[in-house]
């Protein structure tokens, strides 16, 4: 941070104002001069993604015999299945919560609902629904209980949040477990439950749910990414040469307009031409409209909160409890709202999930779900203090194609495609360790006191807000 | 316009026993600048804290007398209730979020917002921000103080002295503001910057709100203000119309007390022997930065470092001690010492007994002997015995030693296995200097060494620094916030302003001469363009 | 009474409580408490080592050591090298521990390089780092050239899920050491023994000029440092200590139980440990031997005697492990409730 002296109040208006129409930034703001392109830096903040970029593209390279079309369908299933998943952790970060490892408590809200639901038999896209209905108090509930936990361990949330998963895993096996036909009456016989009647078998089936919302409306592959390449690419040359600025705002970089522009151009193109000449990428499964309308509401959902006076609130909270709070923001209920938000979501996100797989497994469904949407969203480029929409649909790609590749290097390089596995459960803690740990590293440093550092004010709220001043 | 006076009418706080706040009138007419000053300690933040309804006072039982504002009482039981009033306050650090625009900053939870249908359905907190209308309201704000950076400017980055009017800014966008506060306003600003704020302050009297004015610097006070109150041991001393008053004069008031200083001379003698000196020291500790001081100590003196809080001279022990990063020259009996090594300082001779006492100065939970062995036993290798291969502590040694500083020192407490978070203040510091003692140093620094004690131990923490300088030679440097206690054992005592020694000054000097070089006066003349 | 409370601590008393509850009932069922006594001294005596683990690392500052399968999983490459060379019996144990003892000491020196650059985030990064080590041995244990075909699958390259000690004579080893009966209770003299010289060992270390330091960094590193101590070296040393406690820990463990486990059986064993000692009294800042001594007896006690009697009050629905989750990771929770300030962040 360079601080340049006040150019004072007798500095000559209009000269800045042409300045700021002009796109610059004004003088004693910012460092004058262009500034050199920090290489070291720029690999540090994104060493996660790029490790995962070097991962994929060695694996299309190492393992042949993956078609473009089974990746294709493989991808776009797993997308449909964790994308809501991935996008209930956005709120708590940005509310300065962490990565909610928590959501794992909303996932089992949700597969009680499903319990519930498939207990009475209940089906369809009707069973669906009534499976979104019943999770909601219970994650409600749930994320009340968090949140207020978060509240009362500050500073330590994300171990906090983890430690939680495996309470109410217990919590909730207890429930599955005992509570079902030991106190809450049920059935004699029924066949979710195990003999003796007490307790859920290994896995429920979903029975109709299973593709609820997936059968609803389904278009084929290719013309739908025909109609988003062009739609995205229509909205790129509105964006740059059509849309009014705010004031404050500025046009996309003009090198990253043309790399956009060009990609979607492409993936029109070639989707066009796929469809036209019947090549195997119209062999991807279609696509499940319902699925993919979802969760483009829910990122919608996201950033129309983040407008809204709870979501500014939000951004409040999470850059600085303390002045937050001075200034009358009620920083603990902030706080159980994001935490509840996010639960809720999570629950809703595991039905989706569930629909989707067509099977319950009552004891394990839920305890990876935590580990894998963090590692998503870390992927995506997103941190402890940041995360966006588009860091959580980019992460969940990049993850989920990590995800289907490893297995296939593992044959194609080992012989063994267990090894595969392993090696994406070292990737899944690895990733998480090392973007926390990189993370934390940076703050540290940063803090640290140096002696040619010009006072910096920042610093110094942080400071105190540190030693509970 | 007389029924708009803000009012302070006979107000008192006690904490417990202790009375902070005795008695104070004062009253702030609108459109007047009313600087308040007084020493650390002397109740102006303890006055403010009563007029915002700080928790901090209501926690504690509330407050005697009144405030009025516009002869009415105002009961003010809560910030919220001030801000209702119309009272705003511009602090000292800053209350900025970073990765907001100035307008966001401005507006901060007094965002404009429109209903929307999950408003309606889900509470007013979903309703929508309008930021076009938070920009122009924020832009007229800034137009007022004739700020002419966009709105739409993230603070991140932005220069300390554009921060400071953001939060001017945002006071003055809160409707009805009638009285605004500035505490310390111009501690983190350049020499620029504090000309263009005080126009500024000034521009804002004029529209009529009454300001209060609180600053250590006499040459603003005398520029900026209307009328002058000095307060010393919470206690109103005067309050004159700054055009009546010299800066020497306020400065006398604000130093000057009621009691004699004890001063017993003769007993020790000071040797020709340099055996410190410090050449443009600068330390980075936060709140308490050093920016060049040179020093010199001679063999067997006493030498007191004093100022006003924040202004640098806690920060001059702890960088030759090497506890935070510095840089300069310093030379301890011919040999240069290095930054950053404390094990290199202590080796070299010196001990410090530092002026937290419980934050960096003991092991709470920890005996008494073990805290005044510690130093000496990880840097000396003493107290210890073989045990097999491996060197262990030895208890009775380290016990042992503890009795005999126990007894020598007058350490109240029950026995050397005592935990020294149970002492009371008095008696800890004690274990802090008996460490310090057994580290068998030849220079000892000593910072605040009465903070937090009672009038009666703090006599027999100086008598025994005098002590140790008449019996065995000792040579202290003393850094204190109390002028009474350096001017009482030192043989001469500096005075460090915005991080440098403002000069030095003989123990017998007068109030006037201490409270000018305190506020600075000197520098700011002598040096006028240092920013 | 709200004072004793206090000082006790709330986790010791509800668990200890628990206990007693469950003693009491697996009287009145009629089970033989002589087994379930001798059942808990093995126990207790199998994770006390783990649990010693965690004294360094809490009076160092860093926190409850979360990375423990750092040292666990030293301790098993140990293990199962010195099998890849035929070693048997004592020689194996020995060996073991001693090669365990080295390779942790590499392994604790880097890990505590990693928690100086994440002060504030001790125990979030601890986890993952256990967690990532445990995946990335998953991945050697399949493609080291281990040979032996006593750890070998019967098909396949890479080394079983669990491996029998008894095929090398090592099953009980230190376990059966001294072993004496008292009536019908047997009591597990060599692993009693050997916490024991463990425990008194670590306690006589915090007294030594380094052990000191590390105590005084742990505390106020602030104070630590005006004494002229370097706090990160301390932590080091502590950390390298928790896992070598942690590497020896596992091989007692594996002999007590009859098998080594690998892959994934060490990804979850930091949290009984952490849980065991906060039971003893310990909080996330302060522990001693005393806390490691009692918690695993009240802790893992809990858990032997809860077994038996779950199981004859509802047959099969596995209560006694539900049990251990909840107490476990509530535990844990409420450490960490009161853990002061927290970041900063």
């Amino acid at each position: 941070m360079s601080i340049v002296h006040f150019a004072g109040a007798s500095g000559d208006r209009a000269k800045r104002d042409a300045q700021v129409a002009a796109g610059q930034q004004l003088p004693g703001v910012h460092a004058p001069g262009k500034p050199k392109f920090d290489w070291k830096n720029w690999l540090l903040d994104n060493i996660v993604t790029l490790i995962f970029w070097v991962f994929i593209i060695l694996g299309f390279v190492l393992a042949e015999g993956v078609t473009i079309n089974w990746f294709l369908t493989e991808l776009c299933n797993r997308i449909y299945r964790n994308a809501f998943l991935v996008l209930a952790l956005i709120i708590p970060v940005v509310a300065g919560l962490g990565l909610n490892f928590g959501i794992v408590v909303g996932a089992m809200a949700g597969q009680l609902a499903v319990v519930f639901v498939r207990y009475h038999d209940i089906g369809g896209f009707g069973g669906f629904m009534l499976c979104m209905a019943l999770a909601l108090p219970i994650a409600i509930i749930c994320g009340w209980l968090t949140g207020t936990l978060y509240n009362k361990t500050r500073g330590q949330e994300m171990i906090a949040s983890l430690i939680v998963g495996y309470f109410g895993n217990g919590v909730y096996m207890f429930i599955v477990l005992f509570l079902i036909g030991a106190v809450i009456p049920v059935q004699a016989g029924h066949p979710m439950l195990l003999p003796g009647d007490v307790g859920l078998r290994m896995t429920v089936d979903m029975g109709t749910i299973k593709y609820a919302l997936e059968d609803l409306v389904k278009v084929p592959f290719a013309p739908f990414m025909v109609v988003c390449g062009a739609l995205f690419f229509l909205y790129l040359i509105w964006n740059q040469f059509f849309r009014k600025l705010k004031p404050g705002q500025e046009r996309m970089n003009k090198l990253k307009f043309i790399v956009y522009a060009a990609l979607s151009l492409a993936v029109a193109v070639i989707f066009l031409v796929a469809d036209i000449t019947d090549s195997a990428l119209t062999m991807v499964r279609k696509v499940p409209l319902g699925t993919v309308a979802v969760i483009v509401l829910l990122a919608v959902f996201t950033k129309w909160i983040m407008t809204t006076k709870l979501g500014q609130d939000f951004r409040s909270c999470g850059q600085n409890q303390h002045i937050a709070e001075s200034n009358g923001i009620n920083v603990d209920r902030t706080r159980i709202v994001a935490t509840i938000i996010s639960t809720v979501l999570a629950a809703w996100g595991m039905i989706i999930y569930l629909q989707n797989i067509g099977t319950l497994n009552v004891y394990t469904a839920h305890t990876q779900i935590g580990f894998f949407a963090v590692a998503a969203v870390l992927v995506g480029g997103a941190s402890v203090s940041k995360a966006t929409v588009s860091q959580a649909l980019m992460g969940t790609i990049l993850f989920q194609s990590m995800f289907i590749l490893s297995p296939e290097i593992g044959q194609a390089v080992f012989g063994q495609a267990i090894l595969g596995e392993y090696f994406r459960t070292f990737m899944v803690y690895g990733v998480i360790g090392l973007a926390l740990g990189l993370y934390v590293w940076k703050a540290n440093k940063q803090s640290k006191l140096r002696l040619d550092d010009p006072e910096d004010p920042m610093d110094k709220t942080v400071a105190e807000v540190v030693s509970g001043k | 316009m007389s029924d708009d006076i803000l009012r302070f009418k006979n107000v008192s706080k006690a904490y417990g026993d202790h009375y902070v706040l005795k008695g104070i009138n004062m009253e702030v007419r609108p459109g007047e600048i009313h600087a308040l000053i007084g020493e650390n300690g002397a109740g102006k933040s303890t006055l403010m804290n009563i007029l915002f309804g700080m928790p901090v006072i209501h926690e504690t039982g509330g407050f005697e007398g009144t405030v009025e504002i516009g002869g009415e009482d105002a009961k003010i039981m809560t910030p919220h209730d001030a801000m209702t009033k119309g009272i705003g306050m511009v602090h000292q650090e800053f209350m900025l979020l970073p990765g907001f625009t100035i307008a966001e900053n401005i507006k901060l939870n007094r965002e404009i917002t429109k209903p929307s249908l999950m408003s309606k359905l889900f509470g007013k907190r979903l309703e929508s921000l309008r930021v076009t209308d938070m920009n122009s309201d924020a832009r007229k704000a800034l137009d007022t103080m004739e700020m002419d950076i966009a709105e739409y400017t993230m603070v991140a980055g932005l220069p300390v002295g554009h921060m400071q009017f953001v939060e001017i800014a945002r006071e003055i966008d809160k409707t009805g503001i009638r009285f605004l506060v500035f505490d310390e306003p111009t501690a983190v600003l350049t020499e620029s910057e504090t000309k263009n704020l005080l126009a500024a302050i000034k521009r804002l009297a004029a529209k009529g709100i009454g300001i209060v004015f609180i600053s250590h610097r006499l040459d603003e006070i005398i520029e900026v203000s209307d009328r002058v109150t000095i307060l010393r041991d919470g206690e109103w001393v005067a309050t004159e119309e700054t055009k009546n008053i010299t800066a020497a004069e306020i400065a006398r008031l604000m130093v000057g007390r009621a009691l004699s200083i004890e001063r017993e001379e003769g007993g020790r003698e000071i040797s020709d022997e340099v055996m410190l000196e410090v050449k443009n020291l600068r330390v980075k500790m936060p709140g308490e930065e050093v920016k060049g001081v040179d020093l010199k100590v001679r063999r067997g003196e006493i030498v007191g470092i004093g100022g006003l809080a924040g202004q640098g001279k806690l920060g001059i022990a702890n960088g030759i001690m090497g506890l935070y990063p510095a840089d300069g020259k310093v030379v301890f009996k011919g040999q240069e010492l290095k930054f950053n090594d404390p094990k290199g300082a202590i080796k070299a001779g010196l001990a410090f007994v530092c002026e937290d006492r419980k934050g960096v100065g003991l092991l709470l939970n920890s005996p008494i002997d073990l805290n005044i062995a510690f130093t000496a036993l990880q840097t000396e290798d003493k107290f210890l015995k073989s045990f097999g291969p491996f060197k262990i502590s030895d208890q009775k040694a380290i016990r042992a030693h503890a009795d005999e500083m126990i007894k020598e020192l007058d350490i109240r407490c029950t026995s050397a296995a005592q935990n020294a978070g149970a002492l009371s203040g008095g008696n800890q510091q004690k274990v802090c200097v008996a460490r310090a003692l057994t580290q068998e140093p030849e220079l000892l620094l000593v910072s605040e060494p009465t903070r937090g004690i009672d009038i009666g131990a703090k006599k027999l923490i100086l008598d025994l620094l005098r002590q140790l300088s008449e019996e065995k030679g000792m040579t202290i440097i003393m850094t204190s916030s109390e002028l009474a206690e350096l001017r009482s054992i030192c043989d001469r005592v500096l005075i460090v302003c915005e991080g440098k020694v403002a000069g030095e000054l003989a123990p017998t000097a007068s109030d006037a001469e201490y409270g000018l070089m305190m506020s600075g006066s000197r520098v700011s003349k002598n040096e006028g363009g240092e920013d | 009474m709200k004072k004793i409370v206090e000082r006790i601590g709330i986790p010791t008393l509800a668990v200890t409580a628990m206990l007693v509850i469950v003693l009491i009932t697996a009287a009145i069922q009629g089970q033989s408490l002589q087994t379930l006594f001798s059942d808990m001294l093995n126990r207790a005596g199998m994770n006390g080592l783990l649990v010693l683990a965690m004294v360094p690392a809490i009076k160092s500052g860093t926190g409850p050591n979360f990375a423990l399968p750092i040292g666990i999983e030293g301790g098993l490459f140990a293990l199962v090298c010195c099998m890849q060379m035929d070693l048997g019996g004592w020689k194996l144990m020995i060996c073991s521990i001693a090669l365990a003892i080295v390779l942790c000491t590499l392994m604790g020196y880097a890990y505590g390089k990693l928690m100086n650059c994440v002060k504030g985030a001790e125990m979030t990064i601890a986890t993952y780092t256990g967690f990532s080590i445990v995946a990335f041995f998953n991945i050697l244990w399949l493609v080291l050239p281990f040979s032996n075909r006593k750890m070998g699958w019967m098909l396949g390259t890479g080394l079983r899920e669990t491996i029998q000690l008894d095929s090398f004579e090592a099953g009980g080893l230190i376990s059966n050491l001294l072993a004496f009966q008292v009536g019908k209770i047997t009591v597990p003299t060599g692993m009693l023994l050997l916490l024991g010289i463990c425990c008194v060992l670590v306690s006589y270390f915090f007294k030594t000029k380094a052990g000191l330091a590390i105590y005084a960094g742990g505390v106020n590193p602030q104070f630590a440092l005006a004494a002229g101590l370097n706090v990160d070296r301390g932590r080091i040393l502590a950390n390298i200590l928790s896992t070598v406690l942690a590497g020896i820990g596992i091989i007692v463990y594996s002999q007590g139980y009859g098998y080594a486990q690998l892959y994934n059986g060490p990804m979850m064993m930091s949290f009984p440990a952490v849980a065991a000692v906060l039971i003893g009294g310990a909080t996330a800042a302060k522990a001693n031997c005393m806390n490691v001594v009692l918690g695993v007896f009240i802790f893992q006690g809990l858990m032997t005697a809860a077994m038996p009697v779950a199981n004859q009050l509802f047959a099969g629905t596995d209560l006694s492990d539900i049990m251990r989750q909840i107490i476990q990771n509530g535990v844990i929770l409420y450490a960490l409730t009161q853990v002061k300030k927290g970041g900063d962040r």
